[in-house]
């Protein structure tokens, strides 16, 4: 990622033509095409000309990011269609409108397109009888293991259960058992029974992440979904199948058996774990994380995210987390350390100041850092993180806001550029203080040596590391479902993250105590929230002018960069 | 207002009738069988039904019989109930099907006010109110029962062992899907 990425600049779609239909008796104008999962131009359908209309179709196998496959029968809909006479012209009733002449048969919602003048019927007697028999001949061999059933709480199969099931089953003989606890791969389990064989998980490998690993295998009630013999389901998406399951029948091997989801507390997020910035749903509960789920963000990653940032989150609970404010390796307080650390600073000579800031952190506090570089004419970078990308969501850089450090000016567009100059002025006694945040620089160039003849060398960071022991002031900062704040994405997108979980001991978000610090050290007071500062900054930094917090809204706003 | 005070009629201003119909009612009692119970030296007999500390029960085959899917946890109004549940890595369960138990279990009888919703909403039958009424401890931690402790002051409950019997369902379909 040497070379800034330019923001796609999209021709302005051409107008779509609408048509009215009727749902339930109720007319409303539909687009006659929608984007279908690859997100080309598509025959709007029943189904989704009902969502439309505000009424709800249940479904198991549909799901909007994935081709129609139309096998679990449960969106059977009635509808009719204008009448036509032998003339080709529409029929009229006695008081003028268009006769509808009803279809005889139902159709399924997800893959009929609709046509001027359709009516569709979703609460008729009839297709409540249909969603029942349905649901009938899904439970028939249905396990009911709900108590032990990871799925419990968030499960189309429950859910439809309660509007459309039935108390008691009809039959009488012996359910079909199938494998349970069957290890598909290093991060999935298979519940056999459980599955209602909507291929969801089979369409989502083969088309969207591009390894056709899942299949169907044996005759009739015996259906089960397998790999092939021998061959593990692992690639880096696996676990968007345990998502977009309408059962329990894929279950995430981290999360088995760790909490029932109706427990979890969903915050917006964003993943780290990459430039991506996939959108995402923290779960937690007391003050423990204990799993990302994606959000949906089609400018950004659809419904999906990689395994690998899933499940990038246990650090977050680590025992040796920075729990104190040190000052000289002795305990001490956020007021003592700061008021120290600002007395030192005000000192310092113009030049003698550098700051290594990590591009893990927000935009929010980068922009603090930067306030401070120049009130003290300092030099200042971050360090460049890459690793292998791939065709659908991840990004060669690791940093999540590579693009925010440039933005707010801690780094240049190639970074890690002022590091030797930095190492050569500690070295040459130039340099006496170095301000470092969330970086372990005796990794990058700067050894625990050239640290040791600093004068001041002020450590923010949230893991201990030989910077940290180095460090003569240690500020414990958060990790990011620790804080609010934004990151900048590698096309430019401006994405805010909120606070799921508290931070351990006496650690603070960055931009809480860098607040302190920053007004301080410059004598001017400034916001002391998340949204004011975020307002401050969007004025001050160029490339966030017209941005306000309230606006980034849940899915962001692209800047461009 | 102002109530008017009926003068006393001869009886009343002579005292002697009222006391003695009031050691009448004395005598009355004192002759009857007494209602007193000489707690606790004297133990009362717990009617069925009573709702006293919810513990864990067994099945008769001695497995564990919660599943750990925390809905007493969720449905208890005090939250006096704590369940860990086994994780991916756990022990593994009593009845082998029924796949997890609970790494620990733990009901704070401080807290509890006894409604049985526990008992009510298990779907394993695995919680049941007794009858043990007065509970008593010297520090609020002991009152904090754990699994063990519930476990083992719960007893045995003989019910359906549906795991059991899917065990055994299972087993007669071995073959599935072909005879290797």
């Amino acid at each position: 990622m040497s070379a800034a990425p330019a923001t796609e600049v999209k021709p302005a779609p051409p107008a779509i033509e609408k048509i009215k239909v009727k749902v339930d008796g109720r007319e409303v104008e539909v687009p006659k095409l929608t984007p279908d999962w690859q997100g080309k131009l598509a025959p709007t359908t029943m189904l989704q000309a009902c969502d439309i209309a505000k009424k709800d179709v249940p479904h198991y196998c549909y799901h909007p990011k994935l081709p129609v496959s139309g096998n679990c029968r449960m969106c059977l809909v009635e509808f009719g269609t204008p009448a036509l006479g032998p003339d080709r012209k529409p029929v009229m009733n006695p008081d003028g409108t268009p006769k509808i002449a009803k279809s005889p048969r139902p159709a399924i919602g997800c893959a009929t397109p609709i046509s001027p003048g359709m009516e569709i019927y979703t609460s008729t007697p009839g297709v409540k009888q249909m969603r029942e028999g349905v649901l009938e001949s899904l439970l028939i061999n249905h396990p009911l293991d709900c108590p032990i059933c990871d799925q419990a709480g968030e499960c189309k199969l429950q859910e439809y259960s309660v509007d459309y099931g039935q108390s008691a089953s009809r039959f009488v003989e012996a359910k079909v058992h199938k494998p349970k606890a069957v290890d598909l791969g290093p991060r999935i389990m298979l519940d056999a029974e459980r599955c209602i064989l909507c291929t969801r998980c089979i369409r989502f490998t083969k088309d969207v992440a591009g390894d056709d690993a899942l299949g169907i295998v044996n005759r009739g009630s015996y259906n089960t979904i397998s790999t092939f013999p021998g061959l593990p389901f692992d690639n880096n998406y696996t676990l968007n199948t345990v998502d977009i399951c309408p059962v329990g029948a894929l279950t995430s091997k981290d999360f088995r058996f760790q909490m029932r989801v109706w427990f979890l507390k969903e915050t917006k997020s964003v993943c780290t774990s990459c430039a991506t910035g996939c959108n995402v749903l923290i779960s937690s509960r007391e003050e423990k994380v204990y799993r990302y789920t994606p959000r949906d963000n089609d400018a950004v990653n659809a419904s999906w995210m990689c395994d690998a940032g899933r499940l990038n989150y246990k650090w977050i609970q680590r025992e040796d987390r920075l729990k104190a404010v040190l000052v000289r390796g002795q305990k001490s307080t956020w007021t003592n350390a700061l008021s120290e650390i600002a007395g030192k600073l005000k000192q310092a000579q113009v030049g003698s100041v550098a700051i290594i800031a990590s591009a893990r952190q927000s935009n929010e506090e980068l922009w603090l850092l930067a306030k401070l570089k120049a009130t003290f004419g300092a030099i200042s970078d971050s360090i460049e993180r890459t690793g292998d990308a791939d065709k659908l969501l991840v990004s060669a850089d690791k940093n999540p806001n590579t693009n925010g450090a440039r933005l707010t000016g801690i780094c240049f567009s190639e970074m890690g550029i002022n590091l030797p100059k930095i190492a050569d002025g500690i070295a040459k006694g130039k340099i006496k203080a170095l301000i470092v945040f969330g970086e372990e620089v005796t990794k990058h160039g700067i050894s625990a040596e050239l640290l040791g003849k600093l004068d001041t060398l002020i450590v923010s960071d949230i893991l201990p590391n030989a910077t940290t022991a180095k460090a003569h002031y240690v500020l414990p900062g958060c990790a990011h479902a620790e804080k609010r704040g934004s990151f900048t994405n590698m096309k430019g997108r401006v994405q805010k993250f909120m606070q799921a979980v508290q931070p351990p001991g006496e650690a603070r978000a960055e931009w809480d105590f860098l607040h302190d610090l920053v007004y301080n050290v410059t004598s001017k007071n400034g916001f002391l929230t998340i949204e004011g500062l975020f307002n401050e900054m969007a004025k001050d930094v160029p490339a966030f002018n017209g941005l306000t917090w309230a606006g980034l809204g849940d899915a962001g706003v692209t800047v461009k960069i | 207002m102002i109530i008017k005070r009926k003068p006393l009629n001869l009886a009343e201003r002579l005292y002697l009738p009222a006391i003695i119909g009031g050691f009448k009612v004395t005598l009355r009692h004192l002759l009857k069988k007494k209602v007193t119970m000489q707690y606790p030296e004297e133990k009362w007999v717990v009617p069925e039904g009573y709702r006293g500390a919810p513990y864990l029960v067994k099945d008769q085959e001695g497995n564990t019989k919660c599943v750990s899917c925390q809905l007493c946890e969720f449905v208890c109004p005090p939250k006096a109930i704590k369940i860990t549940p086994p994780g991916p890595a756990g022990q593994l369960a009593d009845r082998a099907n029924a796949e997890k138990m609970p790494k620990e279990f733990e009901i704070n009888m401080l807290r509890c006010i006894f409604c049985g919703f526990c008992q009510e909403v298990c779907p394993e039958e695995a919680i049941f109110l007794q009858k043990d009424y007065s509970l008593t401890g010297t520090s609020r931690a002991e009152m904090i029962y754990n699994k063990e402790k519930l476990l083992a002051l719960g007893g045995v409950h003989a019910g359906v062992q549906k795991w059991k019997h899917k065990a055994d369902e299972a087993k007669e379909q071995e073959s599935f899907p072909v005879k290797a």
